[in-house]
């Protein structure tokens, strides 16, 4: 389906990334946004706050983020595409209700603008040590999925996806920004609406009485029924059956739970996305995101000055993690250099995939700034003998 | 005289509350004597006699004894977390306005844990008519003290007696700004009835306080009974006073409790709030969710 | 019912009759329809069901009045009553039986 023009700030903008974030979302048709002020995040919601009064959208600043995240799934239980944005401390009181989102198989976009960590860190300064959070942070067993945007075009850009992705797949989708891309301002083109492809909210063609909340069908994914259109259901944050009826069996868990995950394990090569530049005949591959995937181009080009060999593989969605593609490329390298502003998060991952056969190098960095490129060179070259 | 042989389920579902109630999940996990049925039943009628749009009142219950009042009605149901109840129910009247949002839970999730979330909606008279099932106690988990157990009582928590001074709740809500107060007890079933259908009819934040017995816990842990016993208590304590100071409806341990409508105004709701200053200050450029909601479709 | 005068509209006014319903294995013996029906027409019976709570029981079948006390108070829905049709009011002061049995 095309997008909603009266969403849809066309043109060319000098905009941070944040606004970008923004935009995006009133692009993709969110319609919702219940926040909590949050440094750095808040400029999404400020933005949103201005705009909404014109498109028939509803903004309301809730009094926590635990509230938030709450009117947010509740808010997307009635078609409503609804998103949320925070920091590092909002991310944490918003994991119950995330965890609610992905057991009730609510569609909606949570944007963590990261900053130093933990607890209230460094509020202004840029950090990326969320990322384990995003895929682990609720309790039990569910695959979120998530992106990370390495400029305001891309905030723009794949928040719309990260919508569509939440609608694809009834997921809670984590949006990884970070405060430098959040607070940097750039040039972001905004195309017109009928050049950008939403995923509406896929309605049951069921009649009330036949209907099944979480029946598939064969399908990865139930669809979906809207409050007040007559059908009725019951969803819950228990483990349920497909009538949405809570079922405390052993059975049930295994049944329903397994699902919540394979709709996404199954679909894997799908949703996976990455860019990938001069892995072939490479001897080091840098795996990055976010602000660090630019700074790191710059220590990537240095140590070519040095006649190293190495390429780079950018996450865009970090989670679900493109395990495949780091496992092919593990038999035919000699590292793998990992920089992120975190003391080793998304490195383990590769580290797992590797499984030994080739090196996994963090290059930490606590937060507060980004790296110094000549870090990333040194530990290029290192890598590299 | 004829004798017409019936299955229990074939009875059952011509009982007057089956339209409204799940029957497929009867019968229900409450205990002997506990008063949520109760409530539940003059809930289905309130909602039956006021001739609402049944497919468009939407039921929001968060955990404990009472958030299991959601997976019985036959609505557009939601059981969500622990004391967030009203924000999601809060999020689903924004989003699709002509909703009739009704917010069923206990007083430990609607006070304890989601006493942040109540006095906020109260304070912007958010559209929610949320009926508040007070048992003193956190039944559910075993009974602990709650926010509303009455001075001296016991629980598990606080096995010598509470020390805690407990929340009036009508206070709590009239001081937050809810424009329609109402206690009653699951013994007033007549009024209580008229107190919900009343409460249907009206906008903002309505708040309706049933006390009600819980007897495996609150009544067993202090010695009073069973809940049977606490119907007879409330028969001959329930004083109803309409109009009372809620600054004077305290309830003491096994004291007078006062029952009656408290508050009954008129105020904007949250929407009609914002509808008016929109249009206020933006004129034309405003252009308001529509009451079918924010969903966009082809 | 004794009058100290008889009112005006006596032939008008007509005392519902009702037929009282017991869902026998959904009661839990709670006892608050035998407590608080205004025409004592419940009492506790000394059958067991099922699951071993003591149903009520009719006692004064041509007393009800219909006033629902009983469907509206019971925790569990396990009571209801309705109102007689005129002519079956007028039949017989003891209503139908109707005897419930569990489906399995």
């Amino acid at each position: 389906m095309k997008a909603d023009p009266t969403g849809v700030l066309t043109g060319a903008h000098y905009l941070d990334g944040d606004y970008a974030c923004g935009e995006g979302a009133m692009a993709a048709g969110c319609r919702f946004v219940a926040g909590y002020p949050i440094t750095p995040s808040t400029e999404v919601v400020e933005r949103i706050s201005r705009r909404f009064p014109m498109m028939g959208g509803t903004f309301i600043q809730m009094e926590d983020e635990l509230a938030s995240m709450a009117a947010v799934v509740g808010a997307a239980w009635t078609g409503t595409k609804s998103m949320t944005v925070t920091s590092g401390p909002g991310f944490s009181l918003m994991m119950e209700n995330i965890g609610l989102a992905a057991m009730m198989e609510t569609p909606c976009v949570v944007v963590n603008v990261q900053r130093g960590g933990p607890s209230t860190g460094l509020p202004t300064m840029v950090g990326q040590a969320d990322m384990m959070q995003a895929r682990w942070g609720s309790h039990g067993d569910y695959e979120p999925i998530a992106l990370c945007p390495q400029s305001p075009q891309e905030a723009f850009d794949l928040t719309i996806d990260a919508f569509n992705l939440s609608e694809r797949y009834r997921v809670p989708v984590m949006f990884m920004m970070d405060e430098c891309v959040g607070h940097m301002t750039e040039k972001v083109v905004i195309p017109d609406a009928d050049a950008i492809e939403v995923v509406p909210r896929k309605l049951t063609s069921a009649k009330p009485g036949d209907y099944l909340p979480y029946g598939t069908n064969g399908n990865d994914v139930p669809e979906f029924a809207r409050a007040g259109d007559g059908y009725r259901f019951h969803t819950t944050g228990l483990t349920h059956d497909e009538r949405g009826y809570p079922d405390m069996s052993a059975a049930c868990q295994e049944k329903g739970v397994r699902r919540l995950l394979d709709k996404v394990k199954n679909n894997v090569d799908d949703i996976v996305r990455f860019d990938e530049e001069d892995t072939d005949g490479a001897d080091v591959v840098l795996v990055t995101y976010g602000i660090t995937a630019r700074v790191a181009r710059m220590g990537m080009d240095m140590a070519r000055k040095q006649g190293i060999k190495v390429g780079v593989i950018r996450l865009i969605v970090v989670w679900p993690f493109p395990e495949k593609r780091i496992r092919e490329l593990a038999g035919d390298i000699k590292a793998f250099v990992v920089p992120e502003i975190n003391y080793g998060q998304m490195v383990l991952e590769v580290e797992r995939c590797a499984a030994g056969r080739a090196a996994a190098i963090l290059v930490p960095h606590g937060g507060g700034g980004v790296h110094d490129p000549q870090t990333i060179c040194d530990a290029i070259v290192r890598a590299a003998k | 005289m004829s004798t017409v042989i019936e299955t229990t389920e074939q009875l059952a579902d011509r009982h007057p509350i089956a339209p409204y109630l799940r029957m497929d999940r009867m019968p229900h996990i409450w205990c002997p004597t506990c008063g949520i049925g109760t409530v539940v039943r003059c809930y289905a009628k309130a909602l039956e006699e006021s001739g609402v749009d049944l497919d468009k009142a939407s039921i929001v219950s968060g955990i404990g004894c009472t958030g299991r009042v959601a997976g019985y009605m036959k609505l557009d149901a939601f059981h969500t977390t622990h004391g967030r109840a009203i924000p999601f129910a809060t999020g689903l009247k924004l989003a699709r306005p002509e909703l009739l949002v009704t917010v069923f839970s206990g007083d430990g999730d609607l006070s304890g844990i989601g006493g942040n979330h109540f006095i906020h909606a109260a304070r912007r008279n958010m559209d929610l008519l949320v009926i508040l099932v007070n048992n003193f106690i956190y039944g559910m988990t075993g009974g602990q003290n709650a926010p509303t157990t009455p001075l001296t009582a016991r629980s598990s928590t606080m096995p010598f007696g509470n020390f805690e001074r407990p929340f009036s709740l009508p206070h709590l809500a009239a001081s937050c700004g809810a424009t329609y107060v109402a206690r009653w007890t699951s013994l007033h079933i007549r009024r209580m009835t008229k107190s919900f259908k009343e409460a249907i009819g009206r906008k903002g934040f309505r708040f309706v306080e049933v006390i009600a017995p819980c007897s495996t816990l609150y009544a067993r842990l202090n010695k009073l009974g069973t809940g049977f016993d606490l119907m007879r208590f409330y028969h001959d304590n329930a004083e109803i006073r309409h109009g009372a100071d809620t600054r004077d409806v305290d309830i003491g341990f096994q004291d007078k409790i006062v029952c009656g409508k408290f508050i009954d105004e008129e105020r904007p709701t949250f929407l009609e709030a914002m509808h008016e200053h929109y249009t206020k200050i933006l004129g034309d450029r405003y252009v308001p969710m529509p009451p079918e909601g924010g969903w966009i479709h082809e | 019912m004794k009058y100290w005068r008889k009112p005006l509209d006596f032939d008008q006014v007509k005392i519902p009759q009702g037929e009282v319903s017991i869902v026998s294995e959904r009661c839990k013996g709670c006892g608050f329809c035998v407590e608080y029906c205004p025409k004592d027409v419940l009492v506790m019976s000394e059958d067991f069901n099922k699951k071993g709570y003591h149903p009520p029981k009719v006692v004064k079948s041509g007393e009800c009045v219909n006033c629902n006390l009983c469907e509206m108070i019971c925790p569990d829905y396990a009571i209801f009553s309705s109102e007689l049709a005129d002519d079956a009011a007028n039949a017989a002061a003891q209503p139908g039986e109707r005897a419930e049995v569990s489906a399995s």
